[in-house]
């Protein structure tokens, strides 16, 4: 009896299914038991890493949600690569799909927010432009120049308070508003950062951050929109790498 | 097959530790009992950030020891090409002093299921595992060390002892050993078998590396004990007596302490390098 590796993967991620025939405790007996050490370790470690992945979203669910959860989405989506720091990219869109989640609909964003800082974590290594850099462009090319951003940096648009809910979960800030907010992810030097971008603003960042002229993006600035925050805001978080 | 004879001798026969982010300031302010770093091979494929920064620091006061999880040699299946580029990367960005594997698989139909799965000892799984070690260690330019797993049940299948199928893989590759004496226990705990008569029939010449863990402790369905390899708490005494009778036999090793889970404090983990560097001292020359 020769056990294929495909029977012993399509036990381990189906509960219902028998051990495959052919494994034994080493006296003849069926495995059993034994086996379930592998069916058990191969869902522990990955809901392990996508608790790991998701701090927040744990919180808001609670520990016992999130961990039955975990098992449906493990068993469902397993990691397609062996790099577990890039495992739960398809978190947020499954969250979205989850019945017994949907009375929390900005669950979604939040994961996203989560994965956008564990890839900044994660990003290569960008020497940010000085914060001089910006004044030195003569004033009638301002409105040329292209940004390029770092690596680590990416954008989250949401209708949901974003930003308040992973701060208020995260590093125990002030219960958030019910208001429209998007984030910024960036690092500045090696520890990820999270900043509020405004309705107002996002349009104009959006626009910047594929490859718009200032110029340009400055024309989709919505209500509040303040040029020199936003740039002060990217230059503080080492987002910007070179003016072009 | 590699033309290497003996491990490579890069690790010195002292104490190492497993390295966990938590410990970077303890281990550098004073390392204590720990003279090498052990670090898992795929946590060091991001594209840069603290963990990259951390290992060069790391890697300019300690030898290394990488130590992959991912490759899946026991697979059916190919090895995954991309990763062995990164691993070939990682291996010569680094130039650790040893570079281990496991005899195991964790990849099917492009599934990685991030545990290390057992294999029957047969001659068909001996030629696609000494095949896939040739594949990484061209790749990777030098020899590796090939894990002893912890084993809780047995297949029909197997055609050869756990110990005669690893000395053909040294035989067949020119790879070198690393030796998990937990995991030895565990398995002939788990398979009624005798930990020392293991290590009897263990190529003991061709081991680079010796790991120690703890494990946690079950029942199967017959109420006989099932050990669990956890790397989460101290190592038990029966496996420090053992390390004793394959120290006795081998000479002195390099000796990682492995504590994944439930990481503790850098003193109580250094406690545990420490009863390792007695552990040498205490070999009778």
């Amino acid at each position: 009896m020769t056990v294929q590796q495909a029977d012993f993967t399509a036990a381990l991620l189906d509960p219902t299914r028998a051990a495959p025939p052919g494994l034994s405790d080493g006296a003849g007996r069926p495995a059993g038991k034994r086996y379930d050490v592998y069916r058990n370790n191969v869902v522990v470690a990955l809901s392990d890493a996508l608790e790991t992945a998701f701090p927040v979203i744990r919180k808001l669910l609670g520990d016992q949600f999130f961990r039955a959860m975990a098992g449906v989405y493990v068993r469902a989506h397993p990691p397609a690569s062996p790099l577990m720091m890039h495992y739960g990219a398809d978190f947020p869109t499954f969250l979205a799909g989850f019945p017994p989640a949907q009375g929390l609909p900005y669950l979604p964003d939040v994961a996203r927010v989560e994965l956008a800082l564990r890839r900044a974590y994660h990003a290569a290594d960008a020497a940010p432009i000085a914060a001089t850099a910006l004044a030195e462009v003569p004033p009638d090319r301002l409105g040329d120049i292209r940004l390029s951003f770092a690596p680590a940096v990416s954008l989250i648009p949401s209708d949901y308070p974003i930003h308040g809910i992973w701060t208020a979960n995260a590093m125990g800030g002030p219960n958030p508003k019910p208001v429209a907010e998007s984030a910024l992810v960036a690092r500045p030097g090696l520890d990820p950062s999270l900043s509020l971008i405004t309705p107002g603003t996002l349009p104009v960042l959006t626009a910047l951050m594929s490859g718009a002229t200032l110029g340009d993006a400055l024309d989709l600035a919505g209500d509040g929109f303040d040029l020199s925050a936003l740039l002060s805001l990217l230059l503080s978080q080492g987002a910007i790498t070179a003016l072009n | 097959m590699l033309d290497a004879s003996l491990p490579d001798p890069g690790l010195p026969a002292r104490p190492g530790v497993g390295y966990k982010a938590q410990h970077f300031n303890a281990l550098l302010s004073d390392p204590g009992p720990a003279a090498w770093l052990e670090v898992h091979a795929e946590n060091y494929m991001g594209d840069g950030g603290r963990p990259l920064a951390q290992l060069r620091h790391l890697a300019e006061r300690f030898p290394l020891s990488v130590h992959g999880v991912g490759l899946s040699i026991g697979g059916e299946g190919p090895l995954d090409p991309d990763h062995l580029a990164r691993l070939r990367h990682l291996v010569g960005w680094l130039n650790p002093a040893s570079f281990s594997e496991h005899l195991a698989w964790s990849t099917h139909d492009s599934h990685f299921l991030n545990d290390l799965l057992p294999l029957p000892y047969t001659q068909s799984t001996l030629s696609r595992v000494a095949t896939h070690i040739d594949q990484l260690q061209e790749a990777i330019g030098r020899q590796m060390l090939l894990e002893n797993p912890s084993s809780y049940l047995a297949f029909d299948e197997s055609e050869l002892t756990e110990t005669e199928f690893l000395r053909e893989v040294v035989a067949r590759t020119g790879c070198g050993l690393l030796l998990d004496v937990n995991n030895v226990f565990v398995s002939a705990t788990n398979l009624k078998t005798s930990p020392r008569a293991y290590i009897d029939a263990f190529p003991l010449e061709a081991v680079g590396e010796i790991h120690l863990g703890g494990h946690d402790e079950d029942k199967d369905d017959h109420g006989e004990t099932l050990l669990i390899d956890s790397h989460g708490r101290e190592v038990v005494d029966p496996v420090w007596a053992l390390l004793d009778y394959t120290l006795a036999k081998s000479g002195p090793k390099p000796i990682l302490i492995e504590w994944d889970n439930d990481v503790p404090d850098w003193p109580i983990l250094a406690a545990e390098a420490d009863r390792a560097q007695a552990a040498l001292a205490l070999i009778p020359s």
